[in-house]
């Protein structure tokens, strides 16, 4: 779960991030606590705080006072828009480069592409 | 707010340097690794540190005061041993009823739910117990005394994957209630790396690294592939480690941007991140090498120290 050679923070902000795009963690949902989220993950609890920090500071979580942390509202839509600004450089770049690393043409990239939408 | 602070610190033992000038300090309420090979200083560090040895040159406070003879700097510290030594005919029962005498926050119902979840024989003679049920000892004891400096050298000898990891969940759930200053000392670095937040790696005496956690993480990376790819992408950087196998090599370097991993994809190069135990292993493995190259270790450590900053 937790990767080699990238800060575990990132990682947590990243891991709850796609929970609320994956919508198991709604808007306005209360989210787990930073204890919860060290031991879940066996890590430290400082490091897990600051993941759910960096989220707060982006307005992605709001605390609420002496309750816990909630998932901000509009904050799914904000991160669908970023993750698909990413999506061309995470993702179809690499696909790109290796296709030509292997010989695949464009055109047998777009059909295996129609192929797979049955 | 740091809890010890060392300046300049040497312990020689005859022609040989254990600790060499070394300058630290340990910030409150945080898990700190102190890694490094057998015989790197670890141990030597930490009796320094707990009033169990006199240093050469240099100065220590630990609780804003030398801990030597200090009660009040002692009482405040925990330091299980590998190979602590207990009274003949002591048993295990007899070092539970004593610990609340050494640590004023002992938590006797604490200690007695680890003895239960680490199977201890309260009964048998401590002469009697296994390596790793007197490492589990030692543990329960590190844990329960709740310490405000708690140093932890080596605890697990012996003990098995189900006790050690009993052994890290205690610790950060017991962390996360109980805020503390820990020092971990071992060479099971993969196993533990996650816990830590900030990490020293010492060797020869010496500090070879002194980071937050997260900062090191990710801060080397490995690039694999031909040899003339490998080494024209690695010109002018800073090499950790090399290995070549025919025409094929890898090379592990300090931390890459984005525009250079994009440089390294376009050239062909696999890109894998190092653990911090292998990363651990390079810089060791370097500065043997930069040690055996110049001859001095005196120099070894300032050219890895600003390597390490450089990142």
């Amino acid at each position: 779960m937790i990767e080699d050679g990238r800060p575990i923070f990132v990682q947590i902000a990243e891991q709850i991030e796609n929970d609320i795009i994956d919508g198991s963690l709604p808007e306005e949902g209360q989210v787990p606590s930073t204890n919860e989220f060290a031991a879940f993950h066996r890590i430290n609890p400082a490091t897990a705080g600051r993941g759910v920090n960096v989220l707060v500071e982006n307005g992605t979580l709001y605390k609420k006072r002496g309750i816990g942390m909630f998932v901000s509202p509009g904050a799914r839509e904000r991160l669908l828009a970023a993750r698909r600004d990413m999506f061309e450089k995470q993702y179809l770049r690499p696909l790109i480069a290796e296709a030509a690393k292997l010989g695949i043409t464009r055109d047998q990239i777009a059909k295996l592409l129609q192929k797979d939408e049955v | 707010m740091s809890v010890v602070e060392i300046a300049n610190l040497t312990k020689r033992y005859g022609s040989v340097l254990a600790v060499n000038d070394v300058t630290l300090s340990l910030e409150q309420d945080i898990i700190h690794g102190l890694l490094g090979r057998n015989g790197a200083g670890k141990t030597t560090l930490m009796q320094l540190l707990t009033g169990q040895d006199f240093a050469s040159s240099g100065s220590i406070s630990v609780f804003g005061a030398p801990p030597v003879e200090n009660a009040r700097v002692l009482q405040n510290i925990c330091f299980i041993k590998e190979s602590q030594k207990y009274p003949e005919d002591f048993r295990a029962k007899h070092v539970f009823t004593n610990a609340p005498l050494f640590f004023e926050n002992w938590d006797s119902a604490f200690a007695e739910q680890l003895v239960a979840e680490f199977r201890l024989p309260l009964n048998r003679r401590i002469k009697k117990l296994s390596r790793g049920q007197l490492s589990s000892l030692g543990v329960i004891v590190g844990l329960a005394s709740r310490a405000p400096l708690t140093f932890f050298d080596e605890p697990y000898l012996g003990l098995d994957a189900v006790a050690r990891q009993l052994f890290y969940d205690r610790l950060l759930e017991d962390f996360a209630e109980h805020p503390r200053t820990v020092i971990l000392s071992t060479h099971l670095i993969d196993e533990v790396q996650n816990l830590l937040q900030h990490v020293i790696v010492i060797d020869e005496g010496r500090i070879l690294v002194d980071s937050d956690a997260e900062e090191l993480r990710g801060s080397a990376t490995t690039v694999a592939g031909t040899a003339r790819a490998v080494d024209a992408f690695t010109l002018g950087r800073t090499v950790l480690s090399r290995q070549g196998l025919g025409a094929l090599a890898q090379a592990t370097l300090s931390r890459l941007s984005d525009e250079d991993r994009a440089a390294a994809a376009a050239a062909g190069l696999d890109i894998t991140p190092v653990s911090l135990q292998q990363l651990v292993v390079s810089l060791s493995e370097t500065a043997q090498a930069a040690s055996a190259h110049s001859g001095t270790s005196a120099q070894l450590g300032t050219s890895t120290t600003s390597t390490q900053r450089e990142k």
